[in-house]
């Protein structure tokens, strides 16, 4: 992307509405709520919530297994196979994805997404390959993304649930992935995640009006206004976990706060 | 339900045994051609979609089943490989059911590409009707205009007869054209398996009118 100048729309003003999507961290088999993607709680029995989002007009479905980087495997089939057999709206699914064939059992259970960080950061060219072999709009570049420290500029990728550091700049990599081949942007901000005190609002900004490809921001939403406020700061969507799954805002709610701004979203 | 090897084929199907229907997941031309109704689904590269056609030697059988006047849908890649030709990695042929080719999502001012997520899909306005619009007459008959659907793609089909096209939606600066119909042979871009209750009601119609016809 050498065009450093372009701009693109926030969500909304193109066409296509704002999603609201439900982000569900798994360690199978619960729904677990993470702070800075680590110290899990769990909070239930993620079919139950996924179904009752569904309900609530959720726009698509974000399943994150939390800990299949960590052991190196994938658990997540099951549930994606149960999911995809009940709820009629899109289901990305990351988290632990290591090859073609891994992102095809996914695709295959039922996923209509699949995230890919931690592989794709040891072997970029995987977004390459599995951008060729199912479509650019199949591939998630899931991002874990936390503020370079010590006053350094900017923000530095991590891998395996925000654990390891990468000396990767965030702007760079996604501009970098995007040419590979990946079709949207899962960009979690491991400072902000489970804080509930808003979303890294300069973040989004750093990179969704920079970026061709739509960007899903993740991590910190304490209310349904930080909703709005991601969408103003470029996001093309917005992931909520927390304030959803202790009851504290609805999916409609949050579809209400962005329409109060004018924000298109469906109804 | 035609298994090719390309993506999303349980998600159809469970939407298809919500909506009514009795899927059988087939790579066999006979299956094929004694089937009462065909789906196409499919998600990714046209080139792998057509690559897996031919290699289970359906290419001709569903060509074939198409001339039969049984019908035949398609959603988001199998909509796209009922065209002539797509220009996704280079020039790739088609099943050439339905006149036309299929093309980049035009990257009008502000718009990214992938075109991703729930767009508003109006009918096609034909000069010649006095009254506003509808899907009267189509596939889409009972949906309402302006209704969301879910949408996840780079490239869109152009067919050459301008009365194939009976769906549109607003992308940018740029009018995709993202539902088809020609004869027994129709098709959408978008995925009404992932388009909730208004994408399974219009699953559930399209086998209500087309059980009711060949049972007529």
């Amino acid at each position: 992307m050498a065009d450093g100048a372009a701009s693109y729309s926030p969500g909304g003003q193109s066409g296509v509405a704002v999603r609201i999507i439900p982000r569900l961290d798994i360690k199978a088999p619960n729904l677990v709520k993470t702070i800075n993607l680590e110290g899990l709680r769990v909070v239930g029995d993620p079919s139950a919530f996924a179904m009752d989002y569904y309900t609530q007009g959720a726009d698509e479905l974000l399943y994150v297994d939390i800990v299949a980087s960590l052991y190196e495997r994938n658990s997540l089939q099951d549930l994606v196979h149960k999911t995809a057999s009940q709820i009629f709206v899109p289901l990305t699914v990351t988290g632990g994805v290591r090859s073609i064939k891994d992102i095809q059992t996914l695709l295959r259970a039922g996923a209509d997404k699949v995230g890919i960080n931690t592989a794709a950061v040891r072997n970029p060219d995987l977004i390459r390959e599995a951008s060729r072999a199912f479509g650019s709009q199949c591939v998630v570049l899931s991002v874990e993304a936390k503020k370079t420290m010590y006053g350094g500029k900017g923000w530095e990728i991590y891998t395996d649930g925000g654990r390891e550091h990468t000396s990767l700049d965030a702007v760079d990599w996604i501009k970098r992935a995007v040419d590979l081949g990946a079709g949207e942007i899962l960009l979690t901000s491991v400072d902000r995640e489970g804080l509930q005190r808003g979303f890294d609002y300069d973040l989004i900004h750093a990179v969704a009006p920079h970026v061709p490809v739509p960007v899903i921001a993740s991590g910190g939403a304490g209310s349904v206004d930080d909703a709005v406020k991601a969408v103003q700061a470029g996001a093309d969507a917005v992931a909520l976990a927390h304030i959803l799954h202790y009851r504290k805002a609805t999916v409609g709610g949050a579809k209400d706060a962005l329409r109060a701004k004018g924000i298109r979203v469906r109804s | 339900m035609v298994d090719y090897g390309a993506g999303n084929l349980h998600s159809v199907a469970k939407a298809y045994e919500s909506a009514g229907a009795n899927v059988v997941l087939t790579s066999s031309a006979t299956e094929i051609l004694s089937a009462e109704c065909v789906i196409l689904p499919g998600v990714g590269a046209f080139g792998d979609g057509m690559r897996g056609l031919e290699e289970r030697g359906l290419v001709g059988a569903l060509q074939e089943y198409a001339a039969t006047g049984r019908p035949l849908m398609g959603i988001c890649l199998g909509m796209q490989l009922f065209f002539d030709r797509s220009e996704e990695f280079g020039n790739e042929k088609g099943l050439g059911i339905i006149p036309g080719d299929v093309v980049a999502v035009p990257r009008t001012a502000g718009v990214k590409v992938p075109h991703v997520g729930w767009n508003d899909v109006k009918p096609v306005f034909r000069p010649s009707e006095d009254d506003a619009a509808t899907f009267e007459g189509t596939p889409l008959e009972g949906v309402t205009a302006g209704e969301y659907f879910y949408f996840c793609h780079s490239f869109t089909a152009r067919p050459r007869d301008a009365e194939d096209a009976i769906g549109v939606t607003r992308y940018g600066d740029a009018e995709l054209v993202v539902a088809v119909s020609r004869g027994n042979v129709w098709g959408t871009q978008y995925h009404p398996e992932k388009s909730g209750p208004v994408g399974l009601d219009l699953l559930r119609r399209f086998l209500e009118r087309t059980v009711a016809k060949r049972a007529a």
